[in-house]
């Protein structure tokens, strides 16, 4: 529960957030909540073919519908190229962007073919309707176990992301046994409860393009736009309002994005779209579909020698902003926090006729980590060792840290900064009484009833660098401004920046405000990513704070006259130290004083600092996660009983809000694991389009969760030694519940595919041996 | 296809308001955009995920399964009616308390079907509770603070509407 103590520092305080009471009036300002006085209203035309040639495209009945001012084809916006990537420019991905709108070609369905604008959004709809595509069907490719030819020249295989370090033939020479598994992630995604929109107005009299509805990455956004629509950088602003969750879907630069710019500017009117639900479960990016064949060689005391691991990347219709980065996070993750003395990983990055994927919190570590443990699962059951004991075998130790992997992620080189793996398992183990669990549920399975524990373990990255910077100044009436170029998808970025400046500076957190996601009040911006917020945005608001403290503490000492060395700050004042009653001057003063008393330089007036972090690598959170689940034979329904999330966050500036952040990132991964899936038929039709088919957890679903936040290994690399808390708790999920699943129905390696919905689970049940002590059914082994 | 308008009058937070509408237009885009009442938000517009509850009548109504044309007549509560000026509702002050919301995009239609719920019945169990949560989605809390939430706000809302209410063991809401 929210609190503020005022006499000790505010960061690490569980205090209220700044964001919430407009939230609870309803006086948010959500993408769909903005609107411009004439504003058209955009449709797309979508198409309704997997794969397929573009015949021909009748606007004619839509052009003579009324309020239809507007039908635009690929052919009307001949001269936008293709959605480029934001980071690195991979060229040998280049031929697989996707065009803003289908360019004789459709490869999924739901691929923007047409644009409708008109100047009511039921009009819109009606006359989008009306547009007739005919399509010349082509076989669809609807897995990535196969491959064929994308376009003339190229392959549906984009690339293989090969990574590795060690004697991986000599580790496997070595083994006393090989594991083999055959393991697969379900395709599943973000799905955040408000669906994107965008709305764009041209300002004439500035000739700027504003786009709000921005989220996520407006700066980086901001110059992909430009690019595309080559214009000057300065022509273009995005401005982030609220946006209704994230989860590295949204925030990405989509088609949408871009039409509504070039539209806004052509038509000469402000242009709105607001995406429908059925659009944003084929259109928004999913995620996680993998397919992994990975062996490991393993010593006699169930040592990993090395890990062999080949997988295919089901990326969907076309390979969006992020390149190929979720293959590089898994090849470069997956390891964990294990020693894994050699290791090779090859991932196939496969095109198919679906909905394009990228990242969904923890991309590509959620899907790693189900694959590393359950091999961890299989190890222990191949060797008849306890699971926890193999586990702790493979640790990396305390005293390996800093521990450098010959193995990037996100062009960064993997080395964990700080972490006791070993002991956040022991603490985890006995925050959860395992060994009296362990009775309980032998207990139970006596009396007829499947139980089972399972658990994970994992390590998390966050706060990539390089850099980031803030400005912070304070009014004359001692109210502060923290300028950012973060961005807020709702995870309490306000109220975490607040905190730090406050903490730093001495002043009340809810005197402060958070500016962020607005590109005409800062020129850098690294947005919300990643993880990387509270890391980089931060620390950098530290280092400004600390500055303006420093110019504070200098003006005072000469408007008090008295010696620096004995001032400090409090409330917003600067006051003598060991006097409380001797005179003090208020910030707000300080800063009318200044802008009175200019310096001669050129600087800005007033009380102001600006700060920026530099970070040359990332770090690395870690955790455990345990669950207990019931199976009910009946139905085939798991219900999760108990569930542990013990997570190091190096220094938890809010610990109410980094629960919240693990809470709810479970809710996902227990979604991901049991419910959530987009499922086509065969020949590409998708059959995932409301929220009757893609069932996202519920109340009912999510167990009560106890939280084991922990502060044992605080980063090197940042001055509060924070780490990110974005990704804990989703990441170990999928793991942990398969291996609590196998355990309930007694059949080591029985869980081998993420969703295990009531109809997988009841297969594995019907093939599973009655015999409990006949395990490793779905494993292959060869002993050496 | 676009059809003929209709004037209705709808009555929302006690304030009139007199529009033209299409007959298929929903209550939820009529209150959002021709009554300008921003809070009810549109999630899925089909029903399952709860964001746009209003209360019709006192009741919980998915605004997006109703056409406004519908609802003439009835009195119609949004989150926008939920305070008393500068005075927050006890659910809105327990959500704030309890760390119930992150985006806050679905928090509206919880605050809707909650005050629905325990106007209809203060002495819900926990069970129960549960139950009428379980009616909506979020997708960024997993829950748990929102049941909190509830709680603690049922439990003020019966201590305000309590016939002793003077009594020292009354705490504030935030304590």
């Amino acid at each position: 529960m929210a609190k503020f103590d005022p006499d000790v520092s505010v960061i690490g305080q569980s205090v209220a957030r700044l964001e919430d009471p407009p939230l609870v009036r309803g006086q948010g300002r959500f993408a769909a909540d903005v609107s411009f006085p004439g504003q058209l209203h955009m449709r797309i035309v979508r198409s309704s073919m997997p794969h397929g040639r573009i015949v021909s495209i009748d606007t004619t009945a839509t052009l003579q519908m009324p309020g239809v001012v507007a039908v635009w084809t690929v052919a009307d916006i001949a001269d936008i190229p293709p959605i480029g990537f934001r980071d690195t420019r991979v060229e040998q991905l280049e031929p697989y962007r996707q065009p803003v709108l289908a360019d004789g070609v459709v490869r999924y369905v739901g691929e923007p073919v047409a644009a409708v604008f008109a100047d009511d959004a039921y009009r819109a709809e009606d006359a989008a309707d009306a547009v007739i595509v005919e399509f010349e069907e082509w076989p669809s490719i609807m897995t990535a176990d196969v491959t064929a030819e994308f376009s003339p020249g190229h392959s549906t295989e984009a690339m293989v992301v090969k990574q590795g370090y060690g004697d991986i033939e000599a580790a496997f020479g070595a083994a006393y046994a090989v594991v083999e598994l055959d393991l697969s992630v379900g395709r599943h995604s973000g799905v955040p409860l408000e669906t994107r929109g965008a709305i764009a107005r041209h300002d004439a009299v500035n000739d700027i393009i504003e786009l709000h509805g921005a989220a996520k990455v407006p700066h980086r956004n901001r110059e992909q736009l430009a690019r595309m629509l080559d214009r000057p950088l300065s022509s273009i602003h995005l401005f982030e309002g609220h946006v209704g969750g994230g989860f590295g879907v949204r925030g990405e630069l989509y088609p949408e994005d871009v039409l509504v710019c070039l539209a806004s500017l052509r038509l000469g009117q402000p242009v709105k779209w607001i995406e429908d639900r059925r659009e944003h479960l084929i259109a928004t990016n999913h995620s996680r579909q993998q397919r992994h064949r990975i062996k490991a060689a393993v010593d006699r005391g169930g040592q990993i020698l090395g890990l062999d691991d080949v997988f295919f990347h089901d990326q969907g219709a076309y390979v969006r902003t992020h390149g190929a980065r979720v293959l590089e996070m898994v090849s470069g993750m997956l390891p964990g926090p294990y020693r894994i003395p050699a290791y090779r990983i090859a991932g196939h990055y496969r095109l198919t006729n679906k909905t394009p994927c990228a990242t969904y919190r923890s991309p590509g570590r959620y899907e790693g980590t189900f694959v590393r443990e359950r091999m961890m699962d299989a190890v222990a059951s191949r060797l008849g060792l306890d699971r926890v004991e193999v586990r702790r075998r493979n640790l990396i130790s305390q005293s390996e840290m800093p521990y450098e992997r010959d193995l990037q992620a996100l062009g960064d080189d993997v080395i964990y900064d700080s972490g006791d793996y070993a002991g956040l398992l022991d603490r985890a183990l006995d925050r959860i009484g395992w060994p009296a669990l362990l009775r309980q549920v032998e207990q139970r399975r006596h009396n007829g009833e499947l139980v089972g524990l399972g658990l994970s373990m994992f390590v998390e990255k966050s706060g990539l660098g390089p850099k980031d910077g803030v400005f912070i100044s304070v009014d004359p009436q001692g109210d502060i401004e923290v300028v950012t170029g973060g961005a807020s998808l709702g995870q309490g970025f306000e109220t975490v920046i607040a905190q730090i400046c406050a903490g730093t500076l001495g002043c009340d957190y809810r005197r402060i405000r958070v500016i962020h996601g607005q590109t005409n009040r800062i020129a850098n911006g690294i947005g919300a990513h990643a993880t990387r917020a509270t890391v980089m945005t931060g620390s950098a608001t530290q280092v400004a704070a600390w500055k303006l403290r420093d110019r504070a503490l200098d003006a005072a000492a000469e408007l008090l006259q008295a010696d620096r060395a004995d001032l400090t700050i409090a409330d917003g004042e600067v006051r003598h130290k060991n006097q409380r009653l001797s005179p003090c001057v208020a910030l707000g003063d300080i800063s009318a004083w200044i802008s009175a008393h200019p310096s001669g330089t050129d600087a800005p007036g007033g009380l102001n600092a600006e700060g920026w972090f530099h970070t040359e690598h990332m770090n690395y959170p870690y955790g455990v996660h345990i669950a207990l689940v019931k199976v009910d034979p009946s139905t085939f329904a798991v219900k999760v009983e108990r569930y542990l999330i013990a997570y190091d966050v190096g220094r938890a500036v809010n610990p109410m809000m980094v629960e919240g952040q693990l809470v709810g990132g479970l809710a996902q991964g227990l979604g991901g694991a049991l419910f959530e899936e987009f499922l086509y038929d065969d020949r590409g039709e998708p059959l995932s389009v409301t929220f009757a088919d893609y069932l996202i957890p519920t109340l009912h679903e999510i167990p009560a969760v106890e939280v084991l936040l922990t502060e044992d290994a605080p980063s090197p690399k940042n001055p509060l030694g924070i780490k990110g808390a974005g990704e804990g708790g989703v990441n170990g999920a999928g793991a942990a519940i398969a291996s609590a699943i196998d355990d309930a129905i007694q059949c080591s390696g029985a869980v081998t595919a993420l969703p295990v919905t009531p109809a997988r689970l009841m297969v594995l049940m019907a093939a599973a041996p009655k015999n409990p002590a006949a395990k490793d059914r779905s494993l292959s082994v060869a002993d050496h | 296809m676009s059809e003929s308008l209709v004037d209705i009058s709808l009555t929302i937070n006690e304030t009139e308001y007199r529009v033209s509408v299409e007959p298929r237009y929903t209550l939820a885009d009529v209150i959002r955009h021709q009554c300008g009442l921003t809070g009810t938000h549109l999630g899925c517009e089909h029903g399952v995920c709860g964001t746009c509850n209003v209360l019709v009548d006192g009741e919980p109504v998915r605004a997006c399964l109703m056409f406004a044309i519908q609802a003439q007549g009835a009195k119609i509560r949004t989150v926008e009616g939920l305070s008393q000026g500068d005075t927050l509702h006890a659910l809105q002050q327990a959500f704030m308390d309890h760390h119930a919301l992150q985006c806050g995009f679905c928090t509206p239609g919880f605050l809707m079907l909650l005050t629905g719920a325990l106007e209809t019945n203060p002495d819900l169990t926990d069970a129960e509770l549960r139950d009428v949560l379980s009616s909506n989605l979020c997708r960024c809390t997993g829950y748990q603070n929102i049941i909190l939430a509830a709680r603690a706000g049922a439990d003020r809302m019966k201590q305000l509407t309590s016939p002793m209410p003077e009594t020292a063991t009354l705490r504030p809401a935030d304590a």
